[in-house]
């Protein structure tokens, strides 16, 4: 049988191998779980992984949907890599992203139809705070009142789509609409957008946020006495309090960076790619953030990488439902897949399997 | 807003019939969480629970076959759960978070062909004349065979935990599983077991959702109720008989706001719809507020445990 | 690794046999082995002339082998009763059960009360617990971990009595322990191990404890020096001091107050679990007083956290080394910056200066004889007493005003601790006040010029180490907490108030 013994220090190879051979196995497993749908396993991947960024009919619109559906992901998963490493587990970023763009939009329709260099930047603030206060209340509760702020982060993700109905059959509902929910389009009020900065690359104002938020983690996770502090808290508590780290900034520092980079998100999403308030609006990239930061390790250039590929198999999952019909849920169970394997592996990092005759206990 | 729509002992029955759900779920996270096991999967494991009884429900034409394979799917999602947890050492909150995510997608899956089917019709039991006194027969006695298996489940939980040896050890993994290990407790063996029931009283859950509360299968039907059964395995104080209270409490949120929805309240219907989450989170900040460990959460709640030997 | 190599001895019934052996020697794996925890590679074991293999503790409990362990397997949030039930095999019904735990208890001298929760027990009574469990089971083979290192003198007595009693009933006792002097009292032959394997046999009372001393460690052992000064100005000033504890099952402590003068060193005795922890704690910064509760050079610190403490010149290093003072899976250099940020100054406007920290590290190395492979190397590969030195060293190399140390050479082998009780005599020499928790008393009256106790959270007045008896010791530490109801109760009453 096999014993596991731990490993005197973990593994860097292991560490950086483990997601590599996840993607791989979750290949595999999800090529049989399309086999069992009757779909050919092998047009499937390819067209979820190769065709997006290689077929000559494709690339020219996914191309830039790469890092359309990469900036919010590694925008939130940056933010919640430092809570998950400090043990502070703020599960509700889809929250923070729907409020984050509800008050962006809001600032932005208020202004409506005035032109000014200033609106945007009004937005961006409105957005980042707007998250930051969603995701504030959380961690007040847990500071305050020890309540897990697992399960508040979370409820309130319900809570913020409930808003998000009202607010787009209510008070942010086009007037000019005829009716129909959902805010006026904010793509189409210059002042307010967020737009393509340069033809056909797909870069806007959230892909150049999200890369600075990874080079800022990256500096502050190597260098800096914050970046540490989460280590170690994450890592050993109580070592941390006798380091002199106070458990309570730690968590208003972790929950208010993450809500605020879930709120930003929100916020580029609505005044670009989105463009308007609706009911439909949240999809889901608070979540999918969870395994991007996971894959990445919970390291900002993993997430990087990790959130290029979840963009892909995003773009990818959309090309294969209509190629192929696969269901758009299917997509979703692809990755949860993928976080199972990855947890799976992470096991060879910390212990070394060890085969043995019988274990004794 | 017209109040008097509102039939009070109708309002009791949807109540009861609200909680079920929930009321299942928490049971069966009550149990894993007193072995020392935080499996955050519930809403992935009700969802499955719940496409796989609607499936099988509408295959074989039974109810009965329905809830039995809703068991089966919820434990055999909470088995991948407690290989990870158990014998690989996964992280338990990251897992759970998991199995949520893949439940939520593979059951959108396999429920493509069911969108819009209408499942089989569970029968009410009948206690006879007792159904029909007023209040009281309404309230209690004119609901289906699962409204009462989970009553019975209260009471067969508390009585295992704190009256039986099995409740006695479970407690023991719960609280130090070094000791218990030390002493010769299968540790692993007995949380995986805790955990595969923690999955069937779930899928149970979701199915009773798919199958009589609501019936019928729509994608994400859960809806936040298995994070709603995680809080109120806090609000019970891990103590069974409060789950029940809290169910019921959750359940007349649930099922007061959608009478205020058809009474026509003058409140925009998404802010009544938020109700039951603003709710619950106000609950569980009052019963944190006083301690974890004061109210009786397992010492060794959510982690590993690896024999060094 | 091999753990144990080759070890034969024998046990008749009633006799009590030591295993005596220094940290690491293999005493825990051989007892497992016997308890059916581990299984031996190869090898018998007979019991009562049968061949005895047990594959499980459960195997080993019905033929009749019990063990009572170094750290409890006992759970706090469950009662005595439920606690006694779990450790046997058929347990009767909890009543009955309740009615036995009395009946036992009665007969050997160790009152319990079967409904109390397990959490709210001292050591000395958690200890009970255990031992109750056995008796239980009418053992053949009863295995004592390190049974007296949670117990005051007198409580030592009446265990020594209890287990006497049992002897002569005809129970065989293996004995574990490290404690030279309680073998030579109580045991009728000792088995001594060195690294995993028999050096010795030996019949205790006919040795001295020097002569087993230097059979167990391998070497000759020389006592730390010191050169004695006249103690300076006043360095730290408790007065008043009362904190609950941030652990549900802790100790709150109860107006704690001494003084303590530069270059002296202040020994605090005490059984585990009675504010030793807290004590830290609340000297460290990790838990805050009332500001003019705790007082350093003069100033009041009582509000400051552990950096603004630091940066006074007061530096702790807690007990538990993994977890507590060492972060497990961070480098020695990591674990180096860790509590010495503040003294050093490695932080630039919050940024680290890496190289800066790494010669910090390998500086403590050097000077400790931290035997590492480098100092990257994570802290949970070090061996226990490699590590200590490492977190003792960390704190002495900061040259602090005020050092408190809890448990500083637990679970080390001896030439490591007695380099690590040098150290922190040569640091008072240089002038520097010393703070140390301990549970080992022969390491208290080595180092301490003053000697106090801590007793459910309150702390007796300091007093001169020189001439202190063993016996006005054990009082200080509150005597045999009610244990022996007859003889003892007074005395445990005293101490309390």
């Amino acid at each position: 049988m096999i014993r596991l013994e731990k490993r005197p220090t973990p593994s860097r190879f292991w560490v950086a191998a483990t997601p590599l051979i996840a993607v791989v196995l979750t290949m595999i497993a999800g090529g049989i779980m399309f086999a069992i749908l009757g779909k050919n396993p092998f047009d499937a991947i390819r067209i979820i992984f190769w065709d997006p960024l290689f077929d000559p009919n494709m690339s020219a619109y996914s191309r830039p949907q790469l890092l359309v559906k990469a900036a919010p992901l590694i925008l939130i998963a940056i933010g919640l890599s430092l809570g998950f490493r400090a043990g502070i587990w703020n599960i509700g970023a889809e929250g923070q992203y729907i409020i984050g763009a509800i008050c962006g939009a809001a600032v932005g329709l208020a202004f409506y139809p005035a032109a000014g260099w200033y609106i945007f930047p009004l937005m961006v603030i409105a957005g980042a705070l707007g998250g930051f206060l969603w995701a504030m209340i959380p961690a007040m509760l847990r500071t305050f009142f020890n309540t897990s702020e697992i399960l508040v982060s979370l409820l309130l993700v319900y809570v913020a789509q409930a808003l998000l109905a009202a607010m787009a059959l209510g008070r942010l509902r086009n007037p000019e609409g005829g009716g129909f929910p959902g805010s006026r389009n904010l793509a189409q009020y210059p002042a307010a957008s967020n737009p393509e900065l340069f033809a056909g690359t797909g870069i806007h104002w959230g892909v150049v946020a999200a890369f600075i938020a990874v080079i800022a983690a990256y500096v502050m996770l190597q260098r800096h006495i914050l970046g540490f502090n989460i280590k170690l808290t994450g890592q050993a508590p109580r070592a941390a309090r006798f380091s002199g780290v106070s458990p309570v900034a730690l968590v208003l520092i972790c929950m208010g960076t993450s809500g605020a980079l879930a709120g930003l998100a929100g916020m580029f999403e609505v005044a670009g790619p989105s463009g308007k308030i609706s009911i439909d609006f949240a999809s889901g990239y608070g979540f999918t953030a969870i395994i991007v930061a996971f894959l990445g390790r919970l390291n900002p250039i993993g997430i990087l990488l990790a959130g290029l590929l979840m963009a892909l198999t995003y773009i990818g999952g959309e090309l294969a439902q209509f190629m192929l019909g696969l269901p758009k849920a299917s997509i979703q169970a692809f990755q949860g897949m993928l976080l199972f394997f990855l947890l799976a592996l992470d096991l060879l990092s910390n212990y070394r399997p060890r085969l043995v005759k019988r274990e004794g206990a | 807003m017209d109040l008097s729509a509102i039939n009070p002992a109708v309002l009791f029955a949807s109540l009861i019939v609200a909680a079920t759900p929930i009321l299942l779920a928490g049971l069966g996270e009550l149990v894993v969480e007193k072995a020392g096991v935080l499996n955050l999967g519930v809403e992935g494991m009700m969802i499955v629970g719940a496409i796989c009884g609607f499936a099988v429900a509408v295959g074989t034409g039974s109810p009965a076959l329905g809830f039995i394979g809703g068991a089966v799917g919820g434990a055999a999602l909470s088995l991948i759960f407690g290989l990870l947890t158990q014998y690989l050492l996964a992280n338990q909150v990251a897992t759970g978070l998991a199995l949520t995510l893949f439940g939520l997608g593979f059951s959108a899956l396999i429920g493509q062909g069911y969108v819009g089917i209408k499942p089989p019709m569970t029968e009410r039991l009948s206690f006879g004349p007792l159904s029909d006194i007023p209040g009281l027969g309404t309230i209690l006695l004119r609901h289906d065979l699962m409204v009462y298996v989970a009553l019975i489940a209260v009471v067969a939980i508390w009585y295992v935990l704190n009256r039986t040896r099995l409740g006695l050890i479970l407690r023991a993994v719960g609280e130090n599983h070094d000791a218990a290990h030390a002493l010769g407790y299968k540790v692993v063996r007995i949380r995986l077991l805790a955990i595969l029931f923690g999955g069937a009283m779930a899928g149970l859950g979701g199915a009773y959702l798919s199958l009589i509360r609501v019936p019928m299968w729509t994608v994400g039907m859960t809806s936040g109720a298995g994070w709603i059964a995680l809080a109120l395995v806090v609000f019970a104080a891990w103590r069974p008989g409060r789950l029940l209270l809290g169910a019921w409490l959750f359940g007349g949120i649930t099922a007061l706001q959608l009478n205020l929805q058809v009474a026509g309240a003058r409140v925009p219907v998404e802010y009544l719809q938020m109700s039951p989450y603003v709710i619950t989170i106000l609950v569980l900040v009052i019963m944190s507020a006083k301690g974890g460990r004061a109210l009786g959460a397992p010492a060794a709640l959510g982690r590993s445990f690896h024999a060094t030997h | 690794m091999v753990a144990n190599s080759d070890v034969t001895f024998a046990i008749s019934p009633g006799e009590v046999h030591a295993l005596l052996g220094e940290n690491g020697a293999g005493k825990s794996t051989l007892v497992k082995m016997i308890y059916g925890l581990v299984r031996p590679d190869s090898g018998r074991m007979l019991l009562r002339g049968a061949p005895y293999q047990p594959a499980k503790p459960s195997e080993a409990r019905q033929k009749g082998v019990a063990m009572v362990f170094q750290h409890f397997s006992l759970f706090e949030a469950l009662n005595v009763a439920e606690n006694v039930a779990l450790g046997m095999e058929n347990p009767p019904s909890m009543r009955e059960l309740a009615e036995r735990i009395r009946a036992v208890s009665q007969e050997y001298g160790l009152p319990l009360d079967p409904a109390k929760l397990v959490g709210d027990l001292s050591a000395g009574e958690r200890q009970r617990v255990e031992i109750i469990r056995c008796l239980l089971q009418d053992p053949k083979l009863l295995i004592m971990d390190e049974p007296t290192s949670v117990l005051t003198p007198q409580e030592v007595d009446i265990l020594f009595q209890t287990l006497r009693q049992l002897s002569a009933e005809g129970t065989a006792i293996l004995y574990i322990s490290h404690k030279l002097e309680e073998i030579r009292t109580l045991c009728d032959e000792a088995t001594i191990l060195r690294r995993g394997k028999v050096v010795a046999t030996c019949t205790p009372r006919e040795r001295t404890a020097r002569e087993m001393a230097e059979l167990m460690v391998g070497q000759v052992l020389t006592p730390p020096a010191r050169a004695r000064k006249p103690p300076g100005p006043v360095a730290l000033e408790v007065t008043g001091l009362s904190v609950s504890s941030p652990n549900p099952f802790g100790t709150a402590l109860k107006n704690i107050a001494f003084t303590l003068r530069q270059g002296e060193v202040l020994g605090i005795a005490g059984v585990a679990g009675n504010g030793q922890d807290e004590l830290l704690l609340a000297l460290s910064g990790e838990i805050l007083s009332p500001e003019s509760c705790v007082r350093l050079a003069g100033k009041p610190v009582g509000r400051m956290g552990p950096n603004a403490r630091r940066a006074l010149g007061l530096v702790a290093a807690p007990e538990e080394r993994l977890g507590h003072a060492a972060a497990p899976d961070m480098s020695l250099t990591e674990n180096a910056l860790l509590s010495g940020y503040v003294r050093k100054g490695f932080l630039k406007n919050g940024f680290i200066g890496w190289a800066a920290v790494d010669s910090f590290a390998q500086a403590i190395v050097t000077a400790f004889d931290v035997r590492t492979p480098g100092t990257h190397v994570a802290a949970r590969a070090l061996s226990g007493g490699n590590l200590q030195k490492f977190v003792i060293g960390r704190e002495i190399l900061q040259d602090p005003s005020v050092i408190i140390v809890n448990q500083p050479t637990w679970g080390v082998d001896a030439a490591a601790a007695a380099a690590i009780r040098q150290a922190l005599l040569d640091l008072a020499a240089k002038g520097a006040a010393v703070v140390a928790i301990s549970q080992d008393l022969d390491e208290l009256l080595e180092i301490s010029d003053s000697f106090a106790a801590l007793n459910e959270g309150r702390l007796t007045a300091p007093r001169s180490a020189q001439g202190l008896t063993v016996d006005e010791i054990g009082l200080m530490m509150g005597g045999a907490h009610g244990m022996d109801v007859a003889h003892s109760h007074h005395d445990a009453q005293g101490a309390r108030t």
